[in-house]
């Protein structure tokens, strides 16, 4: 495909606000997971929260949507100069002419467990929650538009932990067919009991901080994130770094395990390399999904070890953020692009024992060299995959 | 100038009064079609998991059949979109109720199948299809906004797509702001060239403004339309239960889709 220019993108999550805290996180190797203290009757695990959102004022113009997600999302909008960015995109194109297409898992529902928790006597929502917009999942993107006065294409991508990658897909077909001419991606996922309570069913949730491709890994820690960036024609910024290629796939396996042979995963790898017209050698670094449950971490290391050579370094992230769920394409996307920017494949924190499964190319510790071509790997409930290639101005595959 | 243009080659309809497009048709051309049972039939789904399958899934599953049966094409090489305003609200119903009162007995099972994406899961999984799959919601614009992405799918990648719309009544306090009083499901498998299946061609056009409105509806077509999201795809239906003509959609709060429908087969 043609590549798109990444001309700004921010990220906003438990080891901080905006890109400058991220590097810092990732430069010292300090993770941002701490015991859980979130909800009235917390379970006992470790969570990945983001620190200010509960003192995030939303504009008064913008208050009927204020709930958790959105102060988060507002946050997150704040940092890095991108609601500036995102202007000068307004004012260069027009409003019709910016799509705006964001991945979340829950939206606001903590906003609709809230109103639950407090039902008027006759079984109502109390009054200061008959907010339709904040109970309905599209409550992110639909906040977002009004917060940025953007009027294009405007979507919500809810594919579990997938979602906020598979809107660069999105944003790439709207560029390509001439529908837009730039696009804002991300996504924006907040801590809720739905997915705290809801991962703990289904005994997937860590008693300690997560431990991505470790021996002993014992499951997730859940985190919380904001995540956005700016997608527009290489003309526009040549000097910016590029989405090369993403790939899509579906598991057709199972609604909350990976296919054992992870083949919906190298499907998406594969449309990924193919569209970026990359050699799985060209790559430099992957952030993988690595979510620290036992299956994905099985499936994604033994992907890594038949499709890339040693000289690829990958490494999963959620050691420092947690698992954000919807917002993790975006999170981790950004994380890719730091690597290229800065020449650092962030050491992957919390693989103290390495899993035997795990070949050399994993990264454990962080090493600095020059990274060309990264990958991110997103893979959600329902067996629905992402894959995403990033690469540094002036590369050719 | 049309900047997109695709090809209709299967339709799926449900709700409490039409079983199936076909049954549209009859009701537009002034007869009273008998109501579906009150369950969608949701055959493509294997019996066990048809028998657990929450409501969404079933309704989802039913109008997708529908269309890529109309079709003839088999259903593991298409791209899927699967669009709901508000997915399994009897879910979320479920989940919030539980969370307030005993959270650590919330189910393991309606956890995973409260994700937005369960219908297009439970259909890739029944399908065997391996193909990009996406689900994804705009509210009121739900099914425009599913209309185009799914056009995009099909201009950008060249490929068939399913494209299936639809939402279930709300349920408790949840239901009561979300207003969607009757359950309604469309679907569509769209195509980039004409073929020996082609139905109907559509053009669209982005039309940016937020104070056009919907195409005006006839009873009982408006009303139904006001009782559910997905039901905003009722003006596409109609017209392609016809013989051609124009209508316009919500793709965004303040984005138009305008569609004109040319007769095929």
């Amino acid at each position: 495909m043609t590549p798109l220019a990444v001309t700004a993108y921010t990220a906003t999550s438990a080891v901080g606000s905006g890109l400058a805290a991220q590097l810092d996180a990732l430069e010292r190797a300090r993770g941002g997971l701490r015991p859980n203290d979130f909800g009235s009757a917390p379970l006992t695990c470790w969570i990945g929260r983001v620190d200010g959102v509960e003192d995030t004022a939303l504009p008064a113009a913008l208050a009927a949507w204020d709930c958790r997600n959105n102060r988060l999302a507002w946050l997150g909008l704040n940092q890095d100069g991108f609601l500036d960015r995102v202007r000068a995109a307004r004012a260069r194109y027009g409003a019709a002419r910016v799509a705006l297409l964001l991945g979340t898992s829950t939206a606001s529902i903590g906003a609709t467990e809230e109103a639950y928790r407090r039902l008027d006597p006759d079984g109502g929502m109390p009054d200061d929650m008959l907010r339709p917009a904040i109970h309905a999942p599209h409550s992110l993107a639909a906040f977002a538009a009004a917060a940025l006065a953007l009027q294009g294409p405007c979507l919500t991508v809810s594919t579990a932990c997938s979602s906020s990658a598979k809107v660069f897909a999105s944003a790439e077909r709207m560029l390509r067919l001439g529908l837009v001419d730039a696009a804002v991606v991300g996504g924006v996922d907040t801590l809720c009991d739905s997915v705290l309570f809801g991962f703990n069913a289904l005994e997937l949730v860590s008693p300690e901080p997560c431990r991505p491709f470790d021996a002993a890994r014992n499951g997730i820690s859940i985190g919380e994130a904001a995540g956005f960036a700016l997608l527009e024609r290489v003309e526009a910024a040549p000097h910016a770094p590029r989405l090369l290629g993403y790939g899509e796939s579906s598991d057709a396996h199972h609604m909350s395990t990976p296919h054992p042979d992870g083949l919906g995963a190298e499907l998406a790898l594969r449309d990924a390399l193919a569209r970026a017209g990359l050699d799985a050698a060209q790559v430099d670094y992957i952030n993988l999904h690595g979510t620290a449950s036992q299956k994905n971490d099985e499936v994604e290391a033994a992907l890594v070890g038949r499709a890339f050579p040693a000289t690829t370094r990958a490494s999963s992230t959620k050691g420092f953020t947690g698992h954000t769920l919807g917002a993790a394409g975006i999170l981790e996307a950004t994380i890719a692009l730091q690597a290229i920017e800065h020449g650092l494949v962030p050491g992957n924190l919390g693989g103290d024992t390495p899993d035997p499964i795990c070949g050399a190319h994993f990264a454990w510790r962080n090493e600095q060299r020059r990274v060309n071509v990264a990958l991110s790997n997103s893979f959600g409930f329902g067996g629905n995959n992402a894959c995403l290639a990033f690469a540094r101005a002036g590369f050719a595959a | 100038m049309s900047a997109l243009r695709v090809y209709v080659e299967g339709i799926g309809l449900w709700s409490p009064q039409l079983a199936d497009f076909a049954t549209l048709r009859a009701l537009l051309a002034g007869t009273t079609p008998p109501a579906p049972p009150p369950r969608p039939a949701a055959a493509v789904l294997p019996p066990n998991e048809r028998r657990r399958a929450p409501e969404s899934v079933l309704l989802a599953v039913e109008v997708a059949g529908q269309a890529v049966a109309m079709s003839g094409r088999d259903a593991a090489s298409l791209a899927c979109v699967f669009a709901s305003a508000h997915g399994d609200q009897a879910i979320t119903d479920y989940m919030c109720a539980t969370l307030a009162q005993a959270p650590a007995e919330l189910s393991p099972t309606r956890f995973h199948n409260s994700v937005h994406n369960a219908a297009v899961g439970y259909w890739t999984i029944a399908t065997g299809c391996h193909a990009p799959s996406t689900a994804i919601c705009a509210r009121r614009a739900s099914f425009g906004a599913g209309l185009l992405e799914a056009a995009g799918q099909v201009l950008a990648e060249q490929r068939p797509v399913l494209l299936a719309c639809s939402d279930i009544a709300g349920s408790g306090p949840l239901g009561e702001v979300s207003d969607c009083r009757q359950p309604f499901g469309c679907a569509l498998v769209l195509a980039p060239q004409a073929g020996a299946a082609t139905l109907a061609r559509l053009d669209f056009d982005l039309q940016p403004g937020a104070d056009a409105i919907d195409t005006p509806l006839p009873e009982p077509l408006a009303g139904w339309r006001g009782g559910n999201p997905s039901a905003a795809a009722l003006p596409l239906l109609a017209l392609l239960a016809g013989r051609g003509g124009r209508c316009r959609l919500a793709a965004a709060a303040t984005l138009g889709l305008v569609i004109d429908m040319e007769r095929v087969a």
